[in-house]
């Protein structure tokens, strides 16, 4: 069997347009490239996207790979595992990165499955062993408690890379390299059903994932009432509000807001916890804030150990004098 | 309908952050003493849809877990919540398998039981979070599969399934069986009865060796794994916590907004 080699990323195309996660992908898929001294490949599907594919050459893709076909969203996902089957099937990569999105979380278990390999899913690292040449995966384990590095014994090594955990790739529009269409020919056995329908619910205001200041209540606010406030100081400092599973079991707020390892990975500049214990499953997905701030009224709280700055005290008493002076501070 | 659902047994989640604890050199978790492990959450929940299935539907709800001694407690918990019956899968051969012989260990038992229409996991462990064992099975029993399921209903080509995404959820119609991974946006998972408790703690949970489902021993076990684990850690969240004090709750409020303008926070 010939040996596999170089590195394919699956970048994502959503309403025409690169994904974030592709650069992403790209600025990883660089390092290892060079780390592994194999070229790099770009796998993109979409519908007219020889421009798109253009960009992933710019952002660091020796070569893409393009395979005429509708959206993620807009399909059955055993389409897309067939397409990127098929593709390295053909191409014979030796590392298959994908973004722990809608898309790759789906898609990679079952790609690993058909090529008879296996995935390390939610990765936060990527490296190559300088000693044995191997793809170093790191990952979270244990809801957050843990971290692991795994190897993979088989080819290709296929792992999909957490959104936001490296850095993008920054664009060089005088790089070149070609363009390859895939003719791939999908069976019609190979998908399973059909789908009725995408729904997507608009957020109003900033998304989590793009804030700057998160303003986040857990199971110590007590009751929908209680985020009120939080919604004030959130306004105020220019961000938005985020929750704990608590207030999402206790029905005061939708799961959508709810961050974690099973909810949002955010990383903003300012994280004010308010009644938050600290769970890991919660830090899992707040730790790579720049500055957390924790108001707990439970001295032992294990936030406080996580935070930059704390204040032991009831929120409601708490809160007030808070976001007086916030915005005291930010009108002067 | 037939509802096979696969359950495993983990390091209960909820343990203070501070009982965890890691042996580096030998790359294992030390359970801590006292606390003993649970149900998988996301698995009690892959329970908790099947029971609502079987509400609407009638039939049968199957429970299967890969496990050595005790695993059998993951079944009975599933029968005190309201599952018909169960199997523990064990075997010294399945020591050190990843999630490929696993899924290829519960594919195996789903094929002896023979008839179903739908088999649960839930979407992932709460100890290794790998996500991995359901969508495996249904490649290998090559059936459909709906991941990070939020609600399921059947209807007349099968099964209508509602699949969570980062903005909203897709909703599929696939063919049965299928394979469905379950998410927590499905809701709480009921709490076992105490009639279910006690005729669940009665129950004889029958035990199939990898002879009994007609499993390869070559194809689990730690030789057969697809990855190995190279390290494992704690890691390093701890920050050096100012606490901000005050005479009075509204004092300490507004030194904590002043000290969070002087470090450019605000
Ligand atoms: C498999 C699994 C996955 C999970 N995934 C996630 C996830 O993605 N995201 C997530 O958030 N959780 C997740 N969880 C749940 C997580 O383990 C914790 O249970 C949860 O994060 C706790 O939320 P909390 O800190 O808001 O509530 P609690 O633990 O109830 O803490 C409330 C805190 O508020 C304080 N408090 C009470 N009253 C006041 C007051 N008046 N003023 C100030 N402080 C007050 C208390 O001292 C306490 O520290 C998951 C759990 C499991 C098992």
């Amino acid at each position: 069997m010939a040996e596999n080699k170089g590195i394919l990323i699956c970048g994502e195309v959503v309403d025409g347009k690169l994904a974030a996660i592709t650069a992403e992908l790209l600025g990883a898929g660089k390092k290892l490239s060079a780390e592994l001294e194999q070229p790099l490949g770009a796998l993109l599907i979409g519908k007219d996207i020889e421009e798109v594919a253009q960009e992933t050459i710019g952002l660091g893709a020796d070569r893409a790979y393009t395979i005429d076909g509708p959206a993620f969203l807009d399909s059955l996902p055993d389409l897309y595992v067939a397409l990127i089957a098929a593709a390295c099937e053909k191409l014979q990569p030796s590392v298959v990165i994908l973004g722990q999105t809608d898309m790759g979380r789906d898609v990679a278990p079952r790609l690993a499955a058909k090529l008879k390999t296996t995935a390390v899913l939610d990765c936060v690292g990527l490296e190559i062993d300088p000693e044995t040449r191997a793809l170093l995966q790191t990952r979270p384990v244990y809801g957050g408690n843990a971290t692991a590095v795994w190897v993979t014994e088989s080819q290709p090594q296929i792992a999909t890379l957490r959104p936001r955990s490296v850095m993008a790739a920054e664009s060089d529009t005088s790089r070149t390299g070609e363009i390859e269409p895939l003719p791939i020919v999908v069976e019609d056995s190979a998908i399973k059903g059909k789908l009725v329908e995408t729904v997507k619910t608009e957020v109003e205001g900033i998304k989590l994932e793009d804030a700057k200041v998160i303003v986040a209540g857990g199971g110590g606010i007590g009751g929908p009432e209680g985020f009120e406030k939080l919604r004030e100081l959130a306004s105020l400092l220019g961000g938005t509000v985020g929750v704990t599973r608590v207030p999402c079991d206790e029905g005061w707020l939708p799961l959508t807001m709810e961050i974690g390892q099973t909810g949002r990975i955010v990383g903003p500049d300012l994280y004010i916890a308010v009644g938050i214990s600290g769970a890991p499953q919660h830090m899992a997905g707040c730790s790579g804030s720049k500055c957390i701030v924790t108001i707990n009224k439970d001295p032992d709280a294990n936030l406080f150990k996580e935070s930059n700055f704390g204040i032991v005290g009831d929120y409601k008493q708490v809160m007030p004098a808070f976001i007086e002076k916030c915005r005291e501070l930010l009108s002067s | 309908m037939n509802i096979i659902v696969c359950v495993k047994q983990v390091l209960d989640p909820d343990i203070p952050p501070a009982k965890f604890k890691v042996d580096s050199a030998s790359k294992q978790v030390v359970p801590p003493e006292g606390i003993p492990p649970v149900i998988n959450p996301y698995d009690a929940q892959a329970v908790e849809l099947a029971l609502r299935l079987k509400e609407k539907q009638g039939g049968k709800i199957t429970v299967l877990t890969v496990g050595s001694d005790g695993a059998d407690k993951a079944v009975k918990y599933a029968i005190s919540m309201g599952a018909d019956d169960g199997f523990v899968l064990s075997d010294e051969v399945f020591e050190g398998s990843d999630s490929f012989s696993m899924a290829y260990i519960l594919s195996k038992a789903v094929e002896k039981i023979g008839e179903y229409d739908l088999v649960l996991c839930g979407r992932q462990a709460a100890d290794w979070d790998e996500g991995l064992v359901g969508s495996i099975i249904a490649e290998s029993l090559g059936t459909s599969l709906v991941t990070l399921a939020e609600d399921a209903e059947v209807v007349d080509e099968g099964l209508k399934v509602k699949r969570v995404t980062l903005d909203g959820y897709q909703a599929f119609i696939v063919p049965t069986p299928a394979v469905v991974t379950v998410s927590n946006e499905v809701g709480q998972a009921r709490l076992p009865s105490g009639l279910g408790i006690i005729s669940a703690a009665r129950r004889q949970i029958p035990v199939w060796k990898a002879a009994d489902t007609g499993i390869d021993p070559s194809l689990v076990g730690s030789a057969a794994a697809r990855r190995k684990l190279f390290a494992l850690s704690v890691p390093a969240r701890e920050r050096k916590c100012e606490i901000i004090e005050g005479e009075t709750p509204a004092e300490a409020a507004t030194k904590l907004a002043e000290r969070l303008r002087e470090a450019g926070a605000i």
